[in-house]
Parts: C-alpha cells; sequence; structure tokens
C-alpha cells in the first residue's frame, strides 16, 4: 500500500489527465470517479457501438465489455470495475479482468486500507464470494449482507443453507438462513440473519438475527445471546476487547446492550448506527431522545443540538476525542462537530473528514447545484461542478481537494493541495 | 329478505381452509391468546383503543360506506360495525378469553374481509377508524402466530430480502440492467443510473416491478430521460419500497423495511425519493414506518409517482407528444387519495395526457376500494373468489363508467391493478386496465 506521506502534497493546483478535454470525445459517458490521491480520473464511457470501456485519465482501457458497471477506485488507486462479456460477468481491475467468469458478480468491497477486491458471485444460481479472483468452496442458495475484514483478506455473508418450498411458511420459521465466513457456514440457523461486523483483527463475526418471527438477539461466531429483544440493531465489536454491543429494544425504548447486558441507562425513541472510538473507551450513536429529535449520544449523554428530519455519517476524530456527523433539518442540511452547528444550510453534504491531529474538520457540501469543501465551518472559496471527498496530509497542515472545475473556468479536473491554516483561519 | 340464519349459513358454507390460519390456531392455547391480548392493549391498544371501541353507537352510517358489506347483499356481518362486533368488541369485553375457533374467524375477518381502505371512517360521525381496530386485530395475530399463509410467505420475503417477492440481489440489478438494454433500442443513450452517488431522485418500486411488471421499469426510465432528470437506483436492498408487513401486523418488519429504504437513499446521497405507482408503500413509507422509527416526517423528501409526473408535465420537461385519445376513467387509490389527497393531482395529470376523461362515480375520497388493498390480495388463491365476489359494487361502478364511453381504467397503483384486473375479468366487463406511466410512455415526446 502507498502510503499517504509519499502522496504529492505540494501547495498548489494540478490539471488532471486533461478531463476538460476528452470527456467531449465519447458521444455516451458516465459520471466520473477519482482516486482518492486525486491522481486518476475514470468513466465508464461507449467506445464503439455497443462496447464499453473505462477511461482513465484520458486514456481508455484496451478491452472493451458488453457492459461496464459500479467503476470505483481501490484504495491503492487502482480503477475497478465489474464488466461483461458473452452474458458472463467478472471483475476488471486497471482493465485486466480476473480468470474467473461468473453469471452475474456484484456488492464490490475493499477494505478501507488494502488492495483486496471481494465481490458476490453468482453461477447455476448458487451463491458464494470472490476475493482476489479465488471463489469460496462452498456456494449457498442466497448471499446477502457481505462485508469484509479490516484487512480485506477475509469475508463474510449472510448465506441460505436451506432449502424450502415456495409458500412453505413452517419451514421458514425453522430457520434456514446462517452467517458463513471464508466459505464456512456457522452450524446453527436462524429465522434471519442481517447486518453483520467484523472485529479488528478479523478472526470474529457478530450478527443481528432473528430466532423467531418474535425473537431478535445477536450472535457472535455461532453463538447466540441467551437473551432475546424486541428488536435490535447493527453489533459492532469493541477494538481492543472484541465484546459486542448492539442497541436493542427495551420496554422504555432503545437503549445498548453489551454481551447480552444493558450498559446504558437511558432509553431513546430510537438508537442506532453506533460507532467505538478508535481506542474503544467511547460509544457514540445517532439516537432520538424525543419522537422526531434527532442527535448524538455519546456514553449514554445526548448532544445539546437537535435536528428535526435525521442525523448521518457520525465519524470519531483519530484520537477518539471529537465526533462530526451530518444534521438534517427543515430540509437542509449541516455539519455539526462536538455539539456545535457550522452556520452554513447545504443541500447535501457529505460524511466530515478530521485532520490526524483532530484539530480541523473539512466536508464536501452542495449547494444551489454547485459543490465545495467546507474547513472549519468555512467554506474554501472555489466551487466545482463535481467534487470528491478531501484528504488532511499526515502532518495536518495541508488539504488535498479534488473536483471539477465550472465550465466558465475550463471545465477541467484539478487536483488542489492547500494551506489549512489559510483557509481555515 | 334474508335473515341472520341465511347469512350464517351460507358463511358455514364458504369456510375457506388457509394452511397459515389453521396451523396456526392448532398451537394456540387460551392462555397464549389472553396473555397476547392483554400485553397488547396495555402496551399499544391505550386509549385509542379505548375510545374507538367504546364510541361506536351501533348507528350503522358506515355501512354503506363499506364495498364487502354492499356486494355481500348487505349482510350485516360485514359492515365495518359488523366486523369491530365480531372482533375486538368481543375480545376486548371477554379480556381475551377467546378460543382458537374465535381466533380463526376474527384472523379470517381482519385479513380478508376488511381492505383497511378508511372510506368508513369519513362517514362516521364520531371519527371511528375502523382500519386501525382491524389493524389491532392483524397485530394480535402476528403475535399469536395466525396469519393467512400466502400473505405470511411475503412477509418472510421481505425480512429475507428485504423486498416482497423473493427477489434476489443480482436479479434486480440485472433486470436494471435488462431493461436499460431493451431501451437502448429505442433511445441509444438511454441509462438506468445503478448506484450514482448525489444524484437528485432515489427511484424505487415495490417487488412485483422487476418480477412481473420490468416494463414500467423500462418506461419511467424513457420518463425520466425525456424529462432530464438526475436519478438514480440503488444495486444494494432497500430498492423495494413495500411492505407487506404492515398488513401482517409485523411492526419490528416495517420499520426494519422502512429504515432500510429510507438509509439506500440516505447512502446514495440523493435529494428525494420518488416512489412508483403503488398505494400501500406511500402510506408506509409516508406515515406508518417512519412513524414507528421515531421520525415525524420521513427523513428527506419523498412523492408519489402522481406528484412527479404533475411535477414535471407543469414545468415544461415533459412534452406530449400526442395524447391519448381513447376515452379513460380513474379510479382513485384509497392509500394515495383519502391517504394523502392526491386525486386533483391526478386529474390534473390525467387531463394534460387524455382527451375525454369519465369520472367513477362516486369519485375522488368517496370512491370504493379496488378490493385488493389492505394485503387482502396477498393472502392469495384461497381468498381469490371472496374477494372478486366481496367486491360487486366496483364492478357496478365501473360498468357505469364504461356505459358513458369509457374503453380504459387507469389505476395508479400495484395493488389496485391485481384487484381491478381480477374484477375486470370475473364481471366480463371488457375495460383495459393501464398505469399513469404506460399512458405517459405512450403519449410523450421521447427525444
Ligand atoms: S376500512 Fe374499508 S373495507 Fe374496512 S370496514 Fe371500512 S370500508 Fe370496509
Ligand atoms: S358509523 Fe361509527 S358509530 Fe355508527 S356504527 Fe359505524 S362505527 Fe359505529
Amino acid at each position: 500500500m502507498q502510503q499517504r506521506e509519499s502522496w504529492d502534497w505540494t501547495a498548489g493546483t494540478r490539471e488532471i489527465g486533461d478531463f476538460g478535454a476528452w470527456r467531449t470525445t465519447y458521444g455516451y459517458m458516465e459520471e466520473p470517479h477519482v482516486s482518492e490521491d486525486g491522481e486518476k480520473i475514470a468513466a465508464i464511457v461507449r467506445a464503439e457501438e455497443e462496447a464499453y470501456t473505462v477511461c482513465v485519465n484520458g486514456r481508455p482501457w484496451e478491452n472493451t465489455f458488453d457492459k461496464v458497471w459500479y467503476l470505483r477506485f481501490t484504495p491503492d488507486h487502482r480503477p475497478v470495475a465489474l464488466v461483461s462479456d458473452t452474458a458472463m460477468w467478472t471483475v476488471a481491475i486497471d482493465g485486466t479482468s480476473w480468470q474467473n467468469w461468473y453469471e452475474f458478480v456484484w456488492n464490490t468491497r475493499f477494505a478501507n486500507t488494502a488492495s483486496h477486491v471481494t465481490i458476490a458471485a453468482q453461477k447455476e444460481l448458487r451463491y458464494f464470494v470472490v476475493t482476489d479472483d479465488t471463489p469460496w468452496q462452498n456456494e449457498f442458495f442466497s448471499l446477502n449482507h457481505l462485508i469484509v475484514s479490516p484487512d480485506g483478506r477475509n469475508a463474510a455473508a449472510v448465506v441460505q443453507n436451506t432449502t424450502f418450498p415456495e409458500a412453505d411458511i413452517g419451514k421458514f420459521q425453522e430457520g434456514c438462513f446462517t452467517v458463513a465466513v471464508n466459505g464456512e457456514a456457522w452450524p446453527e440457523q436462524y429465522v434471519n440473519a442481517w447486518e453483520l461486523d467484523f472485529s479488528g483483527d478479523g478472526r470474529h463475526v457478530a450478527a443481528e438475527i432473528r430466532t423467531s418471527l418474535y425473537d431478535y438477539t445477536i450472535a457472535v461466531d455461532g453463538k447466540t445471546w441467551k437473551k432475546r429483544f424486541p428488536c435490535v440493531w447493527a453489533p459492532r465489536f469493541h477494538p481492543a476487547d472484541n465484546s459486542v454491543t448492539a442497541p436493542v429494544k427495551i420496554p422504555g425504548g432503545w437503549s445498548l446492550a453489551r454481551n447480552e447486558e444493558i450498559i446504558w441507562n437511558r432509553g431513546y425513541k430510537q438508537l442506532w448506527h453506533h460507532m467505538y472510538s478508535p481506542d474503544g473507551s467511547h460509544i457514540a450513536a445517532v439516537a432520538a431522545p424525543e419522537f422526531g429529535k434527532w442527535t448524538i449520544v455519546e456514553d449514554d449523554r445526548a448532544w445539546q443540538a437537535r435536528f428535526n428530519e435525521v442525523v448521518t455519517d457520525a465519524v470519531y476524530s483519530p484520537d477518539g476525542n471529537r465526533i462530526a456527523c451530518l444534521g438534517k433539518s427543515n430540509e437542509k442540511w449541516y455539519i455539526a462537530v462536538d455539539d456545535r452547528i457550522w452556520d452554513v444550510a447545504l443541500d447535501m453534504a457529505w460524511q466530515p473528514v478530521f485532520s490526524p491531529d483532530g484539530s480541523h474538520v473539512a466536508a464536501m457540501a452542495e449547494k444551489n447545484g454547485s459543490y465545495t469543501i467546507i474547513i472549519d465551518g468555512k467554506p474554501i472559496g472555489q466551487e466545482f461542478t463535481a467534487a470528491w471527498q478531501p484528504v488532511f496530509s499526515p502532518d495536518g497542515t495541508r488539504i488535498l481537494v479534488k473536483g471539477v472545475l465550472p465550465e466558465d473556468q475550463g471545465g477541467k479536473y484539478c487536483r488542489q493541495v492547500l494551506e489549512v491554516e489559510r483557509v481555515a483561519s | 329478505m334474508k335473515t341472520s340464519e341465511d347469512f350464517q349459513a351460507a358463511a358455514e358454507e364458504k369456510r375457506i381452509y388457509d394452511a397459515g390460519i389453521e396451523e396456526g390456531a392448532k398451537k394456540l392455547t387460551p392462555e397464549k391468546i389472553r396473555s397476547v391480548f392483554n400485553e397488547l392493549m396495555q402496551t399499544e391498544g391505550g386509549a385509542r383503543l379505548e375510545a374507538y371501541t367504546k364510541a361506536c353507537v351501533h348507528c350503522g352510517l358506515c355501512s354503506d360506506a363499506c364495498h364487502h358489506y354492499l356486494s355481500n347483499d348487505r349482510d350485516p356481518r360485514f359492515s365495518p360495525a359488523g366486523k369491530v362486533k365480531q372482533t375486538i368488541i368481543e375480545i376486548v369485553s371477554r379480556k381475551g378469553k377467546v378460543d382458537a375457533d374465535f381466533m380463526k374467524r376474527a384472523c379470517e375477518i381482519a385479513f380478508t374481509e376488511c381492505n383497511l381502505c378508511r372510506r368508513c371512517m369519513i362517514y362516521c360521525p364520531f371519527g371511528i377508524d375502523v382500519a386501525y381496530l382491524m389493524l389491532f386485530v392483524r397485530r394480535a395475530c402476528h403475535q399469536l402466530g395466525v396469519v393467512p399463509q400466502y400473505i405470511q410467505d411475503t412477509a418472510h420475503s421481505h425480512a429475507a430480502t428485504y423486498n416482497q417477492m423473493w427477489v434476489r440481489d443480482d436479479e434486480w440489478i440485472d433486470t436494471l440492467q435488462w431493461q436499460e438494454d431493451e431501451a437502448r433500442d429505442e433511445i441509444p443513450d438511454l441509462r438506468i443510473p445503478i448506484e450514482k452517488e448525489g444524484a437528485d431522485i432515489f427511484y424505487s418500486v415495490i417487488g412485483p416491478e422487476p418480477k412481473f411488471r420490468a416494463q414500467l421499469i423500462y418506461q419511467m426510465a424513457v420518463i425520466m430521460h425525456a424529462a432530464g432528470v438526475d436519478w438514480t437506483m440503488p444495486a444494494s436492498q432497500g430498492w423495494d419500497n413495500s411492505d407487506m408487513c404492515m398488513y401482517t401486523g409485523d411492526s419490528e418488519m416495517t420499520a426494519r423495511l422502512k429504515k432500510i429504504h429510507f438509509e439506500a437513499a440516505l447512502r446514495l446521497k440523493t435529494k428525494r425519493i420518488v416512489m412508483g405507482e403503488c398505494g400501500h408503500a406511500f402510506r408506509s413509507v409516508y406515515d406508518v414506518g417512519n412513524r414507528l422509527l421515531g421520525w415525524k416526517m420521513p427523513p428527506l423528501q419523498m412523492i408519489h409517482a402522481i406528484s412527479f409526473y404533475s411535477e414535471i408535465i407543469e414545468q415544461g420537461r415533459l412534452k406530449i407528444a400526442e395524447k391519448f385519445d381513447r376515452p379513460v376513467t380513474f379510479h382513485d387509490p384509497c392509500n394515495i387519495v383519502r391517504g394523502r389527497g392526491l386525486h386533483e393531482t391526478a386529474r390534473y395529470v390525467i387531463n394534460q395526457v387524455c382527451t375525454t376523461f369519465i369520472e367513477l362515480e362516486p369519485n375522488r375520497e368517496h370512491n370504493y376500494c379496488c378490493g385488493a388493498g389492505g394485503g387482502v390480495i396477498n393472502c392469495g388463491p384461497p381468498f381469490k373468489n371472496k374477494r372478486v365476489q366481496s367486491n360487486r359494487v366496483k364492478a357496478d361502478q365501473l360498468a357505469a363508467a364504461k356505459k358513458k364511453g369509457a374503453e380504459v381504467v387507469i389505476a395508479p397503483c400495484h395493488n389496485c391493478h391485481g384487484g381491478l384486473e381480477d374484477i375486470i375479468r370475473h364481471y366480463e366487463l371488457g375495460l383495459e386496465l393501464k398505469f399513469l406511466g404506460d399512458i405517459l410512455y405512450e403519449c410523450i415526446q421521447k427525444e
């Protein structure tokens, strides 16, 4: 993996791949995607009649395909897409397709910092997972909720391991679903299993399950919590001790349980998307302390700030001392950091990004059809017709901003490195 | 005139076998029934249940509102108050001390003799919401495990796949790509934009669209293209906005389904949800599921296809090349008309696109239900004949419009389509049935 230190952090603006020119050379082009380091811009294009490919920095891949979809960049900046030829599908990375082809592939997954690529695949109505062109040994009747471990080496999914005839409601309620990790199914079967989580070391998996139509709980590595709840949401592993927490419904509303014991005292109207600070010493979640009023709760204490529509995209700073999120009230999006709402009403916003030491926060936002980056509550002044998530330099003094300039400024795709102090002050 | 004995004898003769009800009832004990009802009455029934069950003065003003009552020779057991009396009032007054046979009958009434259409409510001087009471009975049936087989199977599909039709994740994406391919023969640059982050509109449909009516997705893609709309559909679960769990009484699953639907739209950073032509899905997303999750209103704006069509026509983004020249009539779906007041919006669109519009009588919020809604059609084959016979009044209403010249019935709802299709066939009405999207697709300027 290329480390962020080795990216080009020279302050200034650099145009990449003459996007302004090549975007007009294709009769058909889909929306572009950009690598995290900003050095590559790519889009699915029609190369010739009924043949599609990917154009990266103005150069199309040598191979064309009947269909190309879900173009993204791997964390190590390689363009990856799902491609089809003669009705069979596989993954193409940097223009080179995998050896193995399937009847369908989807759900491209990669870990945040690893180069492995994982997909879900189907062949002859049997379902399995493929990582780096190697399929699971075992196949299942259905497969969903695919996740990969933080290092990208392990994959887990909810699978159907038992068939049941159409409309056989009795058999269904006996439990026909379970979790498969790297192709190995847990022996226990459940009525349903939904969201999964890998432990930080990738050695354990937790699942949100239902053991009857009425009993919800969590299973960890195939072992089910003894307690049942009227409802639960996705479990999370503690980053250090591998204990498992999940929001659970209790008579007074929603609370948080660790290894099936309730650990928070307050009941919330809603509580979900909980997350750990990197060292595991704090837990924060999105919550509605009252009906229709949304906020962040940390360690069972709610922020003062309230949003009347929704709170999403919460994130901890790397040191675990700060939290940022998005909130929406009266049809406008806002960015909030540590219980303070930035005074900019937006049409759309993306998950905020912390600088490595946590002292700065940046977020991409859209207003009146233009995109910009806001740092510590202040827009950088440049507007774009498209933009991508900003990245702080490892020392936190600079920020990489990636965007397509407006037509009247040439319509080019640029990678800009800005001095944080200059734009934030 | 038929006596109550006649009605009783006829009812005995018509007893329908349903595996879900029968097998479920075998596992019931009086203690279980009592504890489920008592718990539910305390935790979920509360003041509303008490008020509704106590307020009814048996005036009968609601009877003529109900298509089941009218279509079953005014059998009082099919009147709204009659259904309440045979189920929840009995249960409340007996403090839950009812037996398995009682529950079988209560289940059949709540699931197949009431469409939860809320027509009766607008005629009741006290505004008693019989649909709410029938839903309460269904909620108890769910907790007791006595639910008609086919709708329970649909609820299982929702739970296992997050869609109504056991559509697998790959099948869904494959269908979108297949429709895109087909549409490209007509419009070479047309796109069904899958997973386009930041698009203005998140378009969601119900499970039966990819399964049986994929052409509707095609047509919507053509409409979006013609109007120059920036839209997307997810490759993940959450694409299906429908919800039969709302009708089986599985509120926990309803909440889960709405969560995944809203979160797909939020994840893709879209600004609005446009929902395809479905009524119950609208009720579930706009009214029921959002509140179950703690949202007063949906977390992002959402509109029904009718409002969307009206908006793009009004803004001049969608141009009509040639008006539809066969006489049409319009069936107002309960959930978007009584539930959301979209009747004039629908008429605006129809008048923009069709030359001759003939009203059904009664119409707008007074229209009769299609007989399929409220999950009744989803109770499946065992109840099909009963359902069609229980809506003779709809056949009469359609026949009257036909007499005035109507050739085509527009129904912007999937359930209504299913229900009306059966009625048109059974009563040999010789009317053609269309979605608004079918007509728009036919009439708009496509390039
Ligand atoms: S809600 Fe509709 S179907 Fe149910 S009793 Fe009332 S009018 Fe009849
Ligand atoms: S109209 Fe209202 S009060 Fe009268 S019988 Fe019907 S439900 Fe009861």
